[in-house]
């Protein structure tokens, strides 16, 4: 008798706290002292982006690799911060050099990557001379000429007939009688648009000149000092052609120096003034190096790089004392707010890598919430149909535990403060069609038993003691492949193993202890000797 | 109610056929394996690029965008050999599914890519606010180390399966079953070759749901194989083994039943996101129920016949 005085009180607990947890998700307005904790849903359903960054460590010495990820960790959560994303999730993969981004509700991706992925390193340096400029294309035709096996993807600059063309545009008819000149000029071809501007690449080419400046044998065959940058896409035209600038290797200012950047719209009639830019302010060291600097080079381009882009390079008209410079150009609102936070909030100290990324749109997540619950609802109404049929009173109790154990699952979601996935809701619909089964077994043994012409009272718990033994072996090996999934999977598959893990250990409670109780009251309070099984 | 009375069925006597029947089905499924070079895996194996669009018309007199369109489009741009498929969405929607691989690197962002191609080529049919449903980029690297995840996991399923089986039943016990999940797990993996779906990080769940229930289904008649076994002692192996399989039908068939109905629902309901993972159980609820009559408990059978062969202890026959 006292163990059915705590196996009631034990029932009632558990009830109470699935009430506890479970009722604000259907209930609109409950007290105050209710808990305020609500079913978190996964990106997959209310939408949103994950990304997973690798920060690319391998270059910076050993004693530097740890402080370097919490630098960039720190880094990109200050853009993220500033970007204006509700509720962003930001983590550190542990032990890894891995961070996942979390940005519910975002509905296109492309801009939260350009301002994850870029390590917004701001360099100011001089462009190459005119005879710079033309050794350095001298050098690489000569070099592609002579190793082109290696460059296969360039075959189709191989052509000299188109070459001469371009001599003309370049101005160089001087030297149009040098014998290497009798050749293709590959890296002069490949660097023209099909317009023939010269020092432009036709955007179908940019992934070849990509592929270039990645080669190490390439990058060392431009003469020293120097080096090939890419300039500035245009936002509102991304297949134009882009420029291509030969510049000085040397740094004269970088992103330390910087005090401040501000997005500034320009009021002014001529291009170079209408429309937004960048203001940069330098700190006290940097402005009166920037002084310096414009005051030596008057006649000079500078280039301001961002990420070894070229985002204008132009002519120093005069000194500037006040430590002020603006980047100007093609620049839309979005990306030069976008701009100003990654230079205000410095520069990573590696380059981070997407490793991975994954966009759900808000369509999709609503539609499948829908379905998921619309599938929940008809499997769970024939379930419980068929039970009540097949097993009559017995098949009712066993449905009130299948409802318990759904309430159940959802309850211990909230309390964890779980997130609900779609996986995770196949996983709570399957455990719907399996929760039922400790009770048929347990049913299924209560009829043997009343064939085999037990009483009722003992074809009962014998048929429950008996049972037990068989749910216990079937659901741990159950339960130890939902510990193996949740110990594997990421986001959703995880998901799916803690509502399959939750609803075993529920539907053991429900289905054993639960029912039990119910045949208990049943069978003391009206002695019957007939059972609706 | 009831279905099944006390049924005598002779599934043990019937087990070569069922033998020969799972062979055919294996075998089917591994030819289409060695045809198709192995299984065809989803990007978040393989790495790549994954998008589902909603290109319903916006604009009024808009029309639907072929399919066709979209691939000259993308190939227009250098982007070659994406599989293009238009997927059933509700009605006077029209969603698209894209895959490609990824061009160059990550760093090039194809998905952006292909999406700012859309835009521009086919802006009647582009809500920029609804348009990307599903956008995924996975890397190489992702790629692999999670094909070396899942096969791991498997592994770490199977083996604490087999040891609690073992300490629970007896070492042969937890062999067999594993034998069973492994017919299972070929069975379904073979099937979707043979129908030329993709292995999903989600179909592992699933696959590994499988066994989960395969599984539970074979405990249930091997506990009764266990009890039996000590109740007649004096029996042949094959008629006990049979009997408990008849014992435990009933509940074999209904607990599959309703398991089969609530993930029809989800097949039938749930949406696309989860049709190939309820697809896949679906044929997992199926198989399983079958391995565990007719595969787990007649090599249990086998076993017990020729462990009886050397040591000569029950009567023969069967």
């Amino acid at each position: 008798m006292r163990n059915r005085k705590i196996r009631g009180l034990v029932i009632l607990v558990v009830l109470l706290v699935t009430a506890y947890y479970f009722l604000p998700m259907v209930v609109p307005n409950l007290p105050s002292f209710w808990t305020t904790k609500r079913l978190i849903l996964g990106l997959d359903l209310q939408g949103g982006t994950q990304i997973q960054l690798e920060v690319d460590t391998s270059i910076l010495p050993e004693d530097e690799k740890e402080d370097a990820i919490k630098t960039a960790y720190e880094i990109i959560r200050n853009r993220i911060d500033q970007f204006g994303v509700a509720e962003p999730l930001i983590q550190r993969v542990a032990n890894e050099n891995r961070i996942i981004i979390q940005l519910p509700g975002l509905k296109d991706p492309s801009r939260a990557k350009d301002l994850i992925g870029q390590t917004a390193m701001l360099e100011f340096k001089f462009l190459a001379s005119s005879e710079q400029m033309q050794e350095t294309y001298e050098t690489m035709d000569k070099f592609l000429q002579e190793n082109i096996q290696n460059y296969e993807f360039l075959e189709e600059f191989t052509d000299v007939e188109e070459t001469e063309e371009v001599i003309d545009v370049l101005e160089t008819e001087e030297d149009i009688e040098d014998e290497s000149y009798d050749n293709a000029m590959i890296f002069t071809d490949l660097t023209t648009s099909k317009d023939g501007n010269p020092l432009k690449i036709d955007y179908k080419h940019i992934a070849k000149l990509k592929n270039l400046l990645k080669d190490p044998q390439f990058l060392q065959n431009i003469p020293t000092g120097l080096q090939i940058a890419l300039g500035k896409s245009d936002k509102n035209d991304p297949y134009s052609a882009r420029d291509i600038y030969i510049l000085h290797k040397k740094v004269e200012i970088d992103g330390k120096s910087l005090e401040n950047a501000i997005t500034r719209v320009g009021q002014g009639y001529t291009a170079k003034d209408k429309g937004p830019y960048i203001l940069l302010e330098f700190k006290k060291s940097g402005a009166k190096k920037f002084k310096n600097i414009t005051g030596q080079n008057i006649g000079e381009r500078l280039a301001i790089m961002l990420d070894n882009i070229v985002f204008i390079a132009p002519t120093i008209e005069s000194r500037i004392p006040d430590g002020q410079a603006r980047i100007t150009g093609n620049f839309t609102i979005e990306e030069c707010h976008d701009l100003v936070i990654m230079l205000n909030a410095g520069s990573l100290p590696a380059p981070v890598n997407i490793i991975e990324e994954r966009t759900v749109g808000p369509t999709l997540g609503s539609d499948s919430i829908k379905a998921g619950i619309l599938a929940a609802i008809i499997g769970m109404a024939i379930v419980i149909l068929f039970m009540m049929i097949y097993y009559g009173l017995s098949g009712l109790f066993a449905d009130i535990a299948l409802v318990v154990n759904v309430a159940f699952i959802i309850a211990v979601m909230t309390m964890l403060e779980g997130t609900l996935t779609m996986p995770g809701i196949a996983g709570m619909i399957l455990t719907i069609g399996m929760a039922v089964d400790a009770n048929v077994i347990i049913f299924e043994r209560i009829r043997e038993n009343i064939r085999a012409g037990k009483t009722i009272r003992s074809a009962v718990d014998s048929g429950f003691n008996r049972a037990m033994v068989t749910i216990l072996d079937a659901n741990i090996t159950t339960l130890i492949t939902a510990l193996v999934l949740y110990q594997f999977g990421t986001g959703p598959i995880k998901g799916f193993a803690v509502t399959l893990s939750i609803g075993i250990v529920g539907s053991m409670f429900a289905s054993i202890v639960l029912v039990k109780a119910i045949f208990d009251g049943l069978i003391t309070n009206s002695a019957k000797d007939k059972l609706s099984i | 109610m009831k279905f099944f009375g006390k049924t005598k069925i002779d599934f043990i006597g019937k087990r070569r056929i069922a033998f020969a029947i799972s062979l055919v089905i294996i075998l089917a499924g591994i030819v289409s394996l060695v045809i198709n070079k192995g299984p065809k895996y989803s990007i978040d194996f393989t790495g790549g690029v994954a998008m589902e669009l909603d290109l319903t018309p916006v604009k009024d007199g808009a029309q639907m965008v072929k399919v066709q369109d979209i691939r000259d489009a993308l190939t227009n741009a250098g982007i070659q050999d994406a599989e293009i498929q238009e997927i059933k969405g509700s009605e006077g929607k029209q969603f698209i599914l894209i895959k490609t691989q990824i061009m160059g690197g990550m760093k090039d962002k194809t998905s952006t890519k292909v999406i700012e191609i859309i835009k521009k080529e086919f802006p009647d049919n582009v809500n920029p606010e609804t348009l990307i449903r599903l956008q995924e980029e996975v890397g190489p690297k992702i790629g692999e180390e999670l094909k070396g995840k899942a096969i791991l996991a498997i592994f770490w399923a199977l083996l604490g399966i087999i040891l609690y089986i073992w300490w629970r039943f007896e070492f042969t016990f937890g062999l067999t079953a594993v034998a069973a999940l492994f017919h299972d797990i070929l069975i379904t993996i073979g099937i979707f070759s043979i129908l030329g779906i993709e292995i999903s990080l989600s179909i592992v769940a699933a696959l590994l749901t499988i066994v989960g229930y395969s599984l539970n289904d074979t405990i249930v008649v091997f506990d009764r194989i266990r009890e039996d076994l000590k109740l007649y002692r004096k029996e042949p192996y094959g008629s006990v083994i049979n009997h408990s399989i008849n014992e435990t039908l009933s509940r074999t068939i209904i607990t599959s039943l309703t398991t089969f109905v609530v993930v029809l629902s989800l097949y039938l309901f749930g949406g696309s996101v989860i049709h190939d993972f309820a697809f896949a159980i679906l044929v997992g609820v199926i198989v399983g129920t079958y391995s565990s009559i007719f595969v787990a408990s007649p090599l249990m059978v086998e076993h017990f016949n020729k462990r009886e062969k050397k040591l000569g202890t029950r009567s023969k026959k069967r």
